[in-house]
């Protein structure tokens, strides 16, 4: 048997939520022939396939919608996110190691402590320092990086006094070991770089998440076309692979993988997540179509002019490149504590050195005290204090619906007094929704849905949406036929009906539907881009939390009007990019902090340069891709948790930083009087890790 | 004083122990779907297939 190697893909499967989705994936999709093995991750809602190498993408995504499941192809270009993982399981293994190295010598102290002398406490210290001295070579690498990348820079930050202290810790033990002293620090610093591995870890473990629900979010992401070859056949071609000149043929209900030139059919295109437009816009032979726009109704087939990084969409990056540069220029909240910190702990334990030298204690003992002080100052609880309570409140934030990408946008997040709302797709739904359905008889409902629900049409799926969600129930019909652009036919009995677009010219461009039987039109149905549903209760919660809430469209004024009315808000029309982006600017100028929600790829500068931004889970790549939450469903009372958690989380914060403060308030002292022995030194800060944590496990209950 | 020379081994040794365990599990992706875990309790092997 010759050995086929297999190729092995990952695909973000968003609906994996039960044990028997696992089943049905993992069992159902190895039924293919073509795939090899099949293993899901929960998690991550991913799914690793092996496959035989000629299988092509669109036969993949069929296996997976063959057992109802939607499934996007993850780039295979994902270096960044695998570098992070890989930091994230390198603290992981500090964490493990400093964890065994703290708990043997913990042994090895207690009975010191208890009492040990003469041989067996230099025993007992010698083996302590052949245990901490390998691990705070290991796990004090991330620290010790920081420090020195900080310091080559002529800054300083909180491993500065971390490395300092723990490197010089470990030189005064291992003194006191070798002349037979009585105190050594081992334990201290093991414990140290203990507790402040956890808060690391924990800090990268949220950034992981958060990363991981975004990539499974992403749906562009590996797309492609149906590119026509010379031979008019077709094939699937890698959106990386499309060349200007190729002639794609973009289904209904697809969206466009390049820029190009319609030479054939006639369609209306939804430019909302490119302009914010609303209104779909007809397009004809040799009309200009964009990458990233919808196609509404028919086939059409597009010559491309322009593909990856040509695109219109190029000029909206490189807009968005320039905006985030304003962002790096934030402080961590830790950092910022320590740049005051940092100086105070170095300043103290000189002055203990040196105070000690001057009542002519030596400096021996001198050192001894010095070391203690910043053993006792060591920024354990800092560390801790603010990773602990994001990742709390980010977990709890992911349960009600809201990804956070990391700890910086909550702090940003919390500080907002100012919202800009973008209105398509982020204030409305962003998809077309019948209205009126409850005007026909049940007779019509379960006519139109019949025929509907055998259509993947984007209005065959808004109908069959809206009419299941009120429980209609279908009709017998036969011989169901779809002409693309025109609509569905079939048989009821022996009566021709049909739902497609209207004859009548009465409707304009507006989109709507008609259902006719027997050629004689029955009902029309109109459909609109409709509110989401509280999002007039989520403007005034966020008004009543000191919000001021505006609408930034890029949308006609005729278009936002209404909207801007229903939630008693003001509004600026037909904003390009660069207008968004400025108006943002000039409320920076004034001092405020802008919270920027928005869903477009226009929207993607104004995302990137807001003092936070969120963006809706339907949003375009780059908007997810843009924004520093994601909120999912079609609910809008997420982003109102998200500021309270965030406000909340801050709260905790700082109690968590007063609650330090407090503790060196008692324990410098002592530490300055020569009083901390290595029994109180490990109590006091493993006291006051405890009590930091525990106050951030507050978080838990703020939003239920 | 003699017991120590058997019994600190033993200690250290049982921690090392764990710490290469729990090393193994982690490159072994043991806990690269915590969730998932938790659920493939529920799931059917179908016949003839290695779980």
């Amino acid at each position: 048997m010759s050995v086929i190697a297999l190729i092995e893909r990952d695909f973000a499967v968003p609906d994996i939520r039960c044990a028997g989705c696992i089943a049905k994936l993992e069992q159902g999709l190895v039924r293919d022939k073509r795939i090899a093995a099949a293993r899901v991750n929960f998690t991550a809602k991913r799914v690793h396939l092996s496959y035989l190498p000629d299988t092509g993408l669109p036969d993949l995504i069929g296996a997976f919608s063959n057992l109802g499941f939607e499934a996007h192809p993850i780039g295979t270009g994902a270096d960044a996110g695998d570098a992070e993982a890989e930091t994230s399981r390198e603290l992981l293994r500090a964490v493990a190691v400093s964890g065994f190295a703290m708990m043997n010598i913990m042994l090895l102290s207690v009975s010191v402590w208890s009492g040990a002398a003469g041989a067996t406490r230099d025993l007992f210290h010698w083996l302590s320092a052949a245990i901490a001295l390998p691990t705070v070579a290991y796990a004090g690498r991330p620290f010790f990086r920081s420090a020195w990348r900080a310091l080559r820079h002529g800054r300083t930050n909180m491993d500065v006094p971390i490395s300092i202290g723990v490197a010089l810790v470990c030189a005064i033990s291992l003194y006191e070991t070798a002349t037979s002293g009585p105190h050594a620090y081992f334990d201290g610093a093991a414990m140290l770089l203990f507790f402040l591995l956890c808060g690391r870890w924990l800090d990268s473990v949220m950034r992981d998440r958060a990363r991981g629900g975004v990539t499974a979010l992403l749906r562009n992401m590996g797309t492609g076309a149906m590119v026509i070859g010379d031979d008019d056949r077709s094939r699937w071609v890698d959106a990386t692979a499309i060349d200007p000149g190729m002639v794609m043929l973009v289904a209904a209900g697809e969206r466009l993988a390049a820029d190009g030139v319609v030479v054939g059919g006639q369609s209306q295109i939804d430019l909302s997540l490119l302009t914010g437009e609303s209104a779909p816009q007809r397009v004809r032979h040799d009309d200009r179509v964009n990458a990233g726009t919808l196609n509404l109704d028919a086939p059409i087939r597009v010559r491309v002019t322009a593909a990856g990084a040509d695109t219109a969409i190029a000029d909206i990056a490189r807009l968005m490149g320039e905006a985030a540069q304003g962002k790096s220029h934030y402080v961590r909240i830790a950092d910022r504590a320590a740049r005051l910190y940092a100086p105070a702990v170095h300043c103290l334990a000189l002055m203990a050195f040196a105070g000690w030298m001057i009542a002519g204690t030596g400096w021996h003992q001198s050192l001894l005290i010095a070391a203690a002080v910043l053993i006792i100052t060591c920024p354990c609880a800092l560390g801790l204090a603010v990773p602990a309570a994001q990742i709390v409140a980010a977990g709890e934030l992911m349960r009600a619906g809201v990804l956070i990408k990391d700890g910086s946008a909550l702090e940003r997040l919390a500080e907002v007094d100012r919202a800009f709302v973008d209105k398509t797709g982020t204030l409305t739904l962003g998809r077309p929704e019948a209205i009126d359905l409850d005007r026909f008889d049940i007779g019509v409902k379960s006519l139109i849905l019949a025929l509907s629900r055998t259509s993947r049409h984007p209005l065959s799926e808004a109908l069959t949406r809206g009419l299941q969600a009120s429980d209609v129930r279908p009709v017998e019909v036969t011989s169901v036929r779809e002409t693309p652009g025109f609509g569905m036919e079939a048989l009821w009995g022996d009566r021709v009906v049909k739902l497609g677009r209207p004859q009548s010219a009465s409707v304009g461009d507006a989109l709507a539907t008609e259902l006719s039987v027997d050629g004689r039109p029955v009902a029309t149905i109109r459909f609109a881009d409709r509110l989401r549903p509280d999002a007039a209760a989520a403007i005034d919660a966020l008004g009543r939390e000191g919000i001021d809430a505006m609408i930034l469209s890029g949308d006609r004024a005729q278009a936002v009007a209404p909207v801007a009315r229903e939630l008693g808000l003001t509004a600026q029309t037909g904003m390009t990019p660069q207008d968004k982006l400025a108006a943002i600017g000039r409320q920076a100028a004034l001092g405020h902090r802008v919270l920027m929600i928005g869903d477009g790829l226009n929207d993607g500068p104004a995302l990137a340069a807001g003092h936070a931004s969120m963006a809706p889970g339907s949003a375009s790549d780059v908007g997810k891709n843009a924004a520093d939450c994601i909120f999912l469903g079609d609910h809008m009372m997420p982003v109102v948790s998200a500021v309270r958690m965030a406000r909340r989380t801050q709260a905790i914060v700082r109690q968590n930083f007063m609650l330090a403060i407090g503790y060196n308030a008692i324990a410098v002292p002592l530490a300055f009087l020569g009083f901390v022995t290595p029994l109180v030194a490990a109590i006091a800060m493993s006291g006051s890790s405890l009590i930091v944590v525990g106050n951030a496990l507050r978080l838990k209950r703020t939003i239920r | 004083m003699s017991g120590l020379i058997f019994l600190i081994p033993i200690a250290l040794g049982l921690g090392l122990l764990g710490l290469a365990a729990f090393f193994w599990s982690l490159r072994k992706g043991q806990f690269d779907d915590l969730d998932g875990a938790a659920l493939r309790i529920f799931v059917e092997d179908e016949e003839g297939r290695e779980a």
